[in-house]
Order: C-alpha cells, then sequence, then structure tokens
C-alpha cells in the first residue's frame, strides 16, 4: 500500500493538483459525452416519432 | 467456410441499430471494470517512481489516450474511406460517430500531458515535433466534425468528410515517430514490440487495463452516437416506424 491515509492519497506526494486535474478532467468528459449521445438518440427518435404522428390518418 | 458468416447483414442500418442495442451495455460495464482495476493497480499496488515521484500516475490516462487519439483516427479514416469508395453508408456512419470521440481523447492527452509536464519538465507546453503534431491532430478532428456538419446533403458531406480524413492520415506516422525523427523535449517510446518495457510491470499492467478499458468505451460511445446517427438518417424508413411501433418494448 502506498497512502498510509486519506490526506496522504490526495496530496499525491504534493502532485496533487496535477494528478487529480487530469483524472477530473479525463472523468467529466468520459461521463458526458455518452450522456450527450444518448441525448441526441432520443431526440432523434422523438423527431422520427412526431413526424409520424403528423401525417394524416387514412 | 467465411462465406457462410454474413458479414454484409449488419452493414444495414436496422440489423446494426439492433445488434449495437444488445451490445452496448456489456461495453460500458467492460469499460468500467477495466477501469476500475486498472485505477486500483494503478493507484494502489504501483510504487512510487524513483525520479517523478507521484506525478508520473498521470501516465495512466495520457499514454493511453495517447494512443487511441491515433487509433481512432485511423480506424475514422478507414470507414470513411469505405464509406465513400464502396459507398457503404454504414461505413460513413461509423467515421462520423468515431470523430468526437477521437477528439476528446486527443484533448485528454494534450491536457494530461500538460498537467504531467508542468511538474516534470517545468513547462506545460512547447512546440516540439511530438506536442505538435499532436494538436494538429485535434485541429483535423474538429476540422472534420465541422466540415461534415456545414454539408447539407449528408451523402456529400460523408464524402468531403472521407477526402479530409484521408489526408490528414499522413500526420499519424509522423505524430508516432516524432520522438525518433527530431530531438524532442518529449521523451521516447516507453513501450515498444520489439524491446522488454522499461517501466515496472505493475505500472505497465495498469497502463494496458487503462488502454483495454478505452477500448471498450470506444466501441460503446461509437455504437451509440452511431445509433443516434441511423435515426437521424433513416427516420423516414419502415424499420423505423417499426421501432417506434412496438407497444411491448421500450424504446431503446
Amino acid at each position: 500500500m502506498n497512502w498510509n491515509n486519506a490526506s496522504e492519497f490526495f496530496a499525491m506526494g504534493g502532485y496533487g493538483l496535477y494528478v487529480w486535474g487530469s483524472y477530473a478532467v479525463t472523468a467529466a468528459l468520459l461521463v458526458i459525452e455518452p450522456l450527450l449521445a444518448a441525448q441526441r438518440r432520443r431526440k432523434a427518435l422523438e423527431h422520427a416519432r412526431d413526424a409520424i404522428d403528423r401525417e394524416p390518418s387514412q | 467456410m467465411a462465406s457462410r458468416i454474413p458479414w454484409f447483414t449488419f452493414a444495414a442500418p436496422s440489423r446494426f441499430y439492433g445488434l449495437a442495442a444488445a451490445l452496448e451495455p456489456w461495453l460500458w460495464f467492460t469499460a468500467a471494470a477495466l477501469a476500475a482495476v486498472g485505477l486500483y493497480i494503478g493507484f494502489f499496488i504501483a510504487p512510487t517512481d524513483a525520479t517523478q515521484g507521484e506525478a508520473y500516475r498521470i501516465i495512466f490516462i495520457h499514454v493511453p489516450a495517447a494512443w487511441m487519439s491515433m487509433l481512432v483516427y485511423l480506424v475514422m479514416a478507414g470507414w470513411a474511406a469505405i464509406g465513400w469508395l464502396l459507398n457503404a453508408r454504414m461505413a460513413s456512419i461509423f467515421a462520423r460517430a468515431l470523430a468526437p470521440t477521437g477528439a476528446i481523447f486527443t484533448f485528454i492527452a494534450l491536457w494530461t500531458g500538460a498537467l504531467w509536464g508542468r511538474p516534470t519538465w517545468g513547462t506545460w507546453w512547447v512546440w516540439d515535433a511530438r506536442l505538435t503534431s499532436e494538436l494538429i491532430l485535434l485541429f483535423l478532428y474538429l476540422g472534420y466534425i465541422a466540415l461534415v456538419a456545414s454539408i447539407d446533403d449528408v451523402r456529400r458531406g460523408d464524402k468531403a468528410g472521407a477526402l479530409l480524413a484521408i489526408v490528414g492520415a499522413v500526420n499519424i506516422p509522423i505524430i508516432y515517430f516524432s520522438v525518433r525523427w527530431w530531438n524532442t523535449l518529449h521523451q521516447g517510446a516507453t513501450i515498444s514490440l520489439t524491446t522488454a518495457p522499461k517501466m515496472a510491470s505493475t505500472m505497465l499492467t495498469a497502463m494496458l487495463l487503462m488502454t483495454f478499458a478505452f477500448w471498450a468505451y470506444t466501441f460503446a460511445i461509437a455504437f451509440s452516437r452511431a445509433r443516434a446517427e441511423v435515426i437521424e438518417r433513416e427516420s423516414a424508413t419502415e424499420w423505423v416506424r417499426g421501432l417506434l411501433a412496438r407497444p411491448d418494448r421500450k424504446t431503446p
């Protein structure tokens, strides 16, 4: 084990800002991207559904 | 034998949609599981680096992201070329689906590189060949995304994008070999296929696990975005109507 306690872990031997700055941005991007893709698919499906609803019924 | 495998079945957007929807949850799970194990080994088992201290732990995402930024570009250009030359719609959709992910990995490589370079080299950025060519890669991705988005005729956009992607592929070997061809501040390859890795095996394990996690992530996000793209392009077709009409199933 590299760390004796949580504060040592977060300090990263004085490099905490650099290490956590890297991981935080990476994690944020890799969480937001799938959410945006799923939102885009939902919108596309809604669009398709609206287009069908607008068609004159036979 | 090979002819019995219906390779082209999934070239049909309707078949692809179903297959991708079924695979996606497994791919997300695989990505998360690999990342969890990789980060555990990277932070709790891999030892402190003798010269860089704890700052080196950035490489567990920096190197996999940099690898993915180049690999995704080649795959994107390949699909774009197939979509153009064979007039295959699904291939062009894959190319478009990969571009934002490639751009994000490129940005991550640059961002984490800067945060690693500051404490290690004493600078956020230098205009050396490796860093500059990686920045050009980011612009190529952004250029591709902007170009295909700016052309209203979807198939024309696919073709224009393919041309840009193929021409831009020349940048990939430049990035890859830049540390050998020029005297760069960026260090040479630590991992190569021809020599033993110059790092502790636990460090290497963590880095490879993160690489596989990014692979799984890339498949999952590309499938997800390709499905959105498929619906946008095919909204008037019978199979999308069928997908929307099915009352027994939640819309995927």
